[in-house]
């Protein structure tokens, strides 16, 4: 078992890893451009070639991997407290699934109804998803694990059985099939500042409600029974927790489809450092989530250049090993 | 003070009923054991008497106002219950967990302000914690545990202290200190102290009033001397026991 380190060492690092990651990531790409001429551009002063590459193309979407890895991060420890399992996370529950269904109708009506209508109907679907799964792995006061994960699995069969018919149908109408095949392998896929923006207010509102709830979540851990003797409303926690959870997915999918694994492998990793106390937890998870996407991005446009992996691909090649790990060590507690 | 009343009262989980009009007043200052077979209804009336279950009918009533008209972190500032299972999957240390006793005080961001921070100490302290602060919780032993589970009830600083077999897994000297423990913090402080107990000897030696729970009724209540009779003890247990009733308090013996 690892020691504690000081919260504000751990938060510095994560800063400072975070800025770090970006400047590295703005610098490498299909044209490699010095560090010194990033900093420039961003200053206003750049030529104005790395100025394009850089605020038109790889800024939005260096940003926009910090704000997908915020946000699923944030929503695997706000799932993992309300479940009392630390191998929950959007992606393995199916919400990031149940979102991309939303996603995908939105992705058809955006055209007509503007950018919003994905996020949108993105959240419905992450809302529905979690609320189902959430509903039918309880048995009492319990949400055993193999009841959880057996949801989580056969929902994102089910979803991604029609994400598929949505796409075939969506072909015979002509749509760009390739792009939304490409965003829903797990591709970064930013489009606008409004885009980002949107997806940023959403991000902070839902950490913001999951830190307002951070003691609560505390007690939320030990079970419903015991959270209630302390004074927690579980009922509304609950509720609380299914909504920021499903906000923070429908955001991450909105912008970069299904990215696997970030809300297990980084508030597993984090309370390592930190603790589990859900004040210091959560905001260190967005720090932390925003670190891996932006480095797991990088990977992913620099590792076989010119081709670009989806993002998707390398966390779940980092995270598909990881929770057999965190499922082996549990084997015993869950009796698989 | 402080009294805690049930009236009537019925409650149950699905279709069945678990208690069948139960009626109990509980003071200030005494220290209550609730005992039973297993099936009996104790751990039932106990989240009755929290406001942990609603009861289908009758009422509870604290302080003779109606339980179920308080809201969460009102009546956690007033009861404060230990419960049997108590496990968590994250590692946290004994103080984040005492610290717990104060979610019903502390605002949205949970803030600890320094009488926050008095109480915990002093919770440590009253249930003999305070060495074991800083340490996991999981890596401790079953006594230990049990003394941090305490500490964060006593950190409640409520007037009602409601225990569920606060002395399983336990050894007989754990037992015994821990039950000690918590009869002084009764009588001292003036709480109404609750706990169901399985070991009838040590509700004899260590309480001041034995509450009998038999199929979802009470069938005696008074002083150990009073109810641990053997017509008492063979009417709900079964005929497996001997009481030793010239004992002061009685003892409690298995038959070969």
């Amino acid at each position: 078992m690892s020691r504690r380190l000081p919260a504000a060492t751990v938060f510095a690092a994560l800063a400072a890893g975070l800025a770090g990651a970006i400047a590295i990531a703005l610098a490498l790409g299909a044209v490699a451009i010095p560090l010194e001429r990033v900093l420039a551009s961003l200053a206003g002063q750049g030529e104005p070639t790395d100025s394009a590459i850089l605020l038109s193309l790889r800024l939005p979407r260096v940003l926009g991997a910090a704000l997908v890895g915020a946000a699923l991060g944030v929503a695997g420890a706000l799932l993992q407290a309300l479940l009392r399992n630390p191998l929950a996370d959007p992606y393995v529950l199916g919400t990031s699934a149940g979102a991309s269904v939303g996603a995908t109708i939105g992705l058809f009506l955006a055209a007509t109804l503007g950018h919003l209508v994905v996020p949108l109907f993105a959240f419905a679907g992450a809302l529905a998803s979690i609320a189902f799964v959430w509903r039918i792995a309880r048995i009492g006061p319990h949400t055993p694990v193999v009841s959880l994960l057996l949801a989580g699995v056969v929902l994102s069969a089910f979803a991604g059985s029609v994400v598929a018919l949505l796409l075939v149908l969506s072909d015979r109408l002509q749509l760009r099939l390739a792009t939304v095949l490409a965003w829903l392998m797990g591709g970064v896929s930013v489009v606008s500042w409004e885009q980002l923006s949107i997806a940023a207010t959403l991000v902070g509102a839902s950490l913001l409600l999951g830190l307002a709830a951070g003691p609560r979540l505390d007690a939320l851990a030990f079970g419903e029974d015991v959270a209630a003797g302390l004074g927690v409303d579980v009922e509304r926690l609950t509720r609380t927790v299914l909504i920021a959870s499903a906000l923070l997915t429908a955001s991450a999918v909105s912008l970069a489809g299904l990215v696997g694994f970030v809300g297990l492998v980084v508030p597993h990793a984090v309370r390592l450092l930190l603790g589990p106390a859900h004040t210091r937890l959560l905001p260190a998870c967005a720090l932390g989530g925003a670190v891996f996407l932006v480095v797991a991005d990088l990977v992913a446009r620099v590792a076989l250049a010119p081709t670009e992996l989806p993002v998707g691909v390398i966390t779940g090649l980092v995270g598909g090993p990881f929770f057999f790990v965190l499922l082996w060590r549990q084997r015993e507690s869950y009796r698989l | 003070m402080t009294d805690l009343v049930a009236t009537s009262l019925v409650a149950g989980y699905a279709g069945e009923d678990v208690l069948r009009g139960i009626d109990l007043e509980l003071r200030g200052g005494e220290r209550v054991a609730l005992i039973g077979p297993n099936g009996a209804g104790k751990t039932t009336l106990l989240r009755c008497l929290a406001g942990l279950l609603r009861p289908r009918g009758g009422a509870v009533l604290l302080g003779g106002a109606p339980l179920a008209a308080l809201d969460a972190r009102a009546r956690a500032r007033r009861i404060a219950v230990v419960p049997q299972n108590f496990a968590t999957p994250f590692a946290f240390t004994v103080r984040e967990i005492v610290a717990l006793g104060r979610t019903a005080y502390v605002g949205p961001f949970g803030r600890l302000s320094p009488h926050d921070r008095a109480a915990i100490d002093r919770a440590l302290a009253d249930a003999e914690g305070a060495a074991l602060a800083e340490r996991p919780f999981a890596e401790l032993s079953g006594g230990e545990r049990q003394r941090a589970v305490l500490a964060m009830a006593l950190a409640q600083e409520a007037d009602v202290l409601l225990l569920d077999e606060p002395t399983v897994h336990l050894d007989p000297v754990h037992q015994r200190a821990t039950l000690a423990r918590l009869g002084d913090l009764a009588r001292e402080q003036g709480r109404i102290a609750v706990a169901v107990l399985h070991d009838l000897n040590l509700a004899s030696v260590l309480s001041d009033r034995v509450v009998v729970v038999h199929r979802g009724r009470i069938v005696a209540d008074g002083a150990p001397a009073e109810v641990l009779t053997q017509r008492t003890i063979d009417a709900v247990f079964g005929t497996g026991l001997r009481v030793l009733e010239d004992r002061v308090p009685p003892a409690i013996v298995p038959l070969a």
